[in-house]
């Protein structure tokens, strides 16, 4: 039995639990956001604390503070007439009957008796509820002050979107790279990842330190580092597979219409690509940007298209046809490269290079999800009508930056990432999102992320839009405004049991990069033998 | 194991509490002490509250004699009638029993008997009765005519003395009052203030 705290003195399902602290239990030790086990009659309860106070007998004591410089008065005082009270938050059943015990920890439905005896959670507790590293399980990091590990079910963790949210210099990006691998290792999905920083395949920069290993030369074996900018990837020594072109005809409509505000169309602009993709078939942006005005013209006949609509779309579809990746006929197709490496299991890191501008991202990330997405729906569908889960595509896991620019209110209906994200895993598709104004994405798709982890939020409305729907949102508020600004996060939802502050394991040291690669078959050594 | 020192004799008894004459005059037992006196079969725990010295007779007061005398010694020994004319007693609050040899803190089935004996319990009987504080709660509740924080404090006094750790005992008394006192932090910081 673990250390205990005190009592149980009033406890409603809504407001919390309060406790009593126990005398010789110091009311400064007490930490928000710790665990704490409370043992009803008939079943263990599992919290947080949520809050820590300190409380009077009779309020006179207050105004006409006794000589606490007696030690004498001092003493008898402490734990009678003044003690430590604590809120706690209650978050999971265990045990009961024996049905219960085996079906493992259960959401809260009731509240422990009065004076039920509460103790700090063992690390056996926490590793009956966060479980141990297994075969589908992987240790993201440690509970705040706590040695246990905090194990992520992987194979739940990708059955539906997920989210990443923190201010700019929080984590987030260590903190996806460790789930990156995590999803590598333990799950049996695959991971395209859009990487607009070139932080992910190969070096990633780390906030005052050396640069940290990427993924590709962690584990050279199941990605591959495709790029959108072969000479930026050489300048940085970036072991490239693939360099992507994109081809005229590739872009639709439905590309410029999420670029809208990004180019500053209007309106009448996009709905001007939708007529002229109708008048001049595939290769309509081609023709706009080659042939001169009488051309277009003689074509465009019994088209109605203001000229100022059509100037405007020319200035935007300007923009992107200098772009260096886009060129008039695309010598191979990177999307059935993209699926041919993702169907074989290998994981597909997207550089960026030089082309860091929003557009470019925006249309990419865009485009080539719309045509993937396309593709697994076909597979899926395929494999409904023979009946044969075995022809059901892997499962992909969708990971992009910037998120709110693709899932903000506006656009959310029109890009593919919110279908994506709404229509979750019927088509074994599921988003990664990584964002740092969470506010900014539409509310809906909020809503249907499975498992959100924050890091450091401080902006209210970001606050309110991640906890949104969560139950005992002012408690977890307490603690994301409680957490460092570096290396802790606060992870909630599907893939945990409950809601838990933690801090990620440590990556960058060689040490970690073993720690890493220890589940991957070999890789580990060759890799050590590659780089040290 | 020392002997219990009679005190007095009970001359007037109710339920809560009883009335002594001592033998000798002066010879009291200490405010707040533990004593005790036997009913049958059942021993009387009590708390002295209140003493007083006075003339056997109420309607005679005694009267100043000590004019030509030089020192008090010298008033008595010029009028040893003194010694018959006065009495001694003291009152005591029942605060529990003792019976086939259980102590309960709370009050026996009947008063003390007239002409019972009184005897000062000595430390080994005030440390068995005082290993629980269940007594305190009747000190606390019972109006007295004196003021009940001076009584509580010297009656959980006398009793550390009996006990090896007697801070350790003042700290548990201490916060058993402050259970029961919780409610009125004045007479708490008025009785903790007299306890050492």
């Amino acid at each position: 039995m673990s250390e205990r705290l005190g009592i149980v003195t009033a406890a409603s399902l809504e407001q919390g639990i309060e406790v009593r602290l126990d005398v010789p239990v110091s009311v400064e030790d007490m930490v928000v956001g710790r665990y704490v086990t409370i043992t009803g009659q008939k079943r263990r309860f599992f919290g947080m604390i949520t809050d820590v106070s300190l409380g009077v007998t009779d309020p006179r004591l207050a105004i006409t503070p006794p000589d606490v410089a007696d030690p004498f008065i001092a003493e008898v005082l402490t734990g009678t007439s003044t003690f430590g009270r604590l809120q706690i938050a209650p978050m999971l059943t265990i045990g009961g009957d024996d049905a219960e015990l085996l079906s493992g920890p259960q959401p809260v439905k009731t509240i422990p008796g009065h004076f039920a005896p509460v103790s700090l959670a063992s690390e056996a507790d926490m590793e009956l509820v966060f479980g141990k590293e297994d075969a589908t399980r992987f240790n993201v990091g440690n509970p705040l002050d706590m040695e246990t590990k905090l194990c992520l079910n992987l194979e739940e963790f990708v059955k539906r979107s997920n989210g990443i949210f923190g201010k700019s210099g929080t984590g987030k990006t260590f903190l996806t790279r460790i789930l990156l691998i995590g999803m590598l290792q333990k799950s049996r999905a695959v991971n395209l990842i859009f990487d607009m920083h070139n932080e992910y395949g190969w070096a990633g920069t780390s906030e005052g330190g050396p640069a940290v290993k990427g993924l590709k030369q962690l584990f050279p074996a199941s990605v591959a580092v495709f790029t959108l900018d072969a000479e930026s990837s050489r300048r940085r020594k970036v072991a490239t597979d693939f360099e992507v072109k994109i081809g005229y005809d590739e872009i639709a409509p439905e590309d410029i219409a999420i670029l809208r505000s990004t180019l500053n169309l209007t309106d009448l602009a996009v709905e001007a690509a939708y007529q002229l993709r109708k008048a001049l078939g595939k290769g309509w942006l081609r023709q706009v940007l080659e042939l001169d005005e009488e051309g277009l013209e003689e074509h465009l006949k019994g088209a109605t298209i203001h000229e100022s609509s059509f100037q405007s779309l020319k200035r935007g579809l300007g923009i992107i046809g200098r772009l260096g990746f886009v060129t008039p006929h695309a010598p191979e197709d990177a999307v059935k490269r993209i699926l041919d490496c993702l169907a074989a299991g290998t994981n597909v890191v997207l550089e960026f290079g030089r082309y860091q501008e929003i557009s470019a991202y925006l249309l990419v990330a865009n485009l080539l999800s719309r045509r993937i997405y396309g593709r697994y729906q076909q597979q899926t569908e395929a494999a409904v009508a023979a009946g044969d889960d075995n022809l059901k595509p892997r499962p992909l896991v969708i990971t992009i930056e910037e998120a709110h620019k693709f899932l903000n209110p506006e656009v959310a209906g029109k890009t593919i990432f919110g279908t994506i994200a709404r229509e979750m895993r019927k088509y074994n598709v599921s988003l990664l999102v990584i964002d740092q104004r969470p506010s900014g994405i539409d509310e809906e798709v909020m809503s249907q992320m499975g498992t959100k982890i924050t890091c450091l939020l401080d902006n209210e409305r970001d606050v309110d839009s991640v906890l949104a729907g969560v139950s005992n949102k002012t408690g977890l508020k307490a603690v994301l405004a409680r957490l460092a600004p570096k290396q802790q996060a606060l992870i909630f939802g599907h893939a945990v049991p409950m809601p838990v502050a933690f801090q990620p394991r440590e990556y960058g040291s060689a040490e970690s990069y073993r720690d890493f690669t220890a589940g991957a078959s070999g890789a580990g050594e060759r890799v050590e033998e590659l780089w040290d | 194991m020392t002997e219990a020192v009679r005190v007095g004799e009970v001359i007037e008894a109710a339920t809560t509490g009883y009335a002594a004459q001592c033998y000798e005059l002066y010879d009291l037992p200490p405010l707040g002490s533990l004593v005790r006196t036997r009913d049958g079969d059942i021993d009387l725990f009590g708390v002295v509250y209140q003493a007083l010295t006075a003339s056997f007779e109420s309607g005679r007061r005694p009267i100043a004699r000590g004019r030509d005398e030089a020192s008090q010694e010298a008033v008595y020994a010029a009028n040893p009638q003194l010694s018959k004319l006065l009495r001694s007693e003291f009152n005591v609050l029942v605060v529990g029993h003792r019976r086939n040899g259980v102590l309960r803190h709370y009050l026996p089935p009947a008063p003390a008997r007239i002409h019972g004996f009184v005897y000062l319990c000595p430390a080994n009987e005030v440390r068995d009765f005082s290993e629980e504080f269940g007594f305190l709660n009747i000190l606390v509740g019972t109006p007295l005519p004196v003021a009940s924080d001076e009584i509580i404090a010297a009656a959980v006094r006398q009793m550390s003395r009996a006990h090896e750790d007697s801070h350790g005992f003042l700290v548990e008394a201490g916060k058993e009052l402050a259970g029961l006192l919780s409610h009125d932090f004045v007479q708490l910081k008025s009785i903790l203030g007299r306890l050492e």
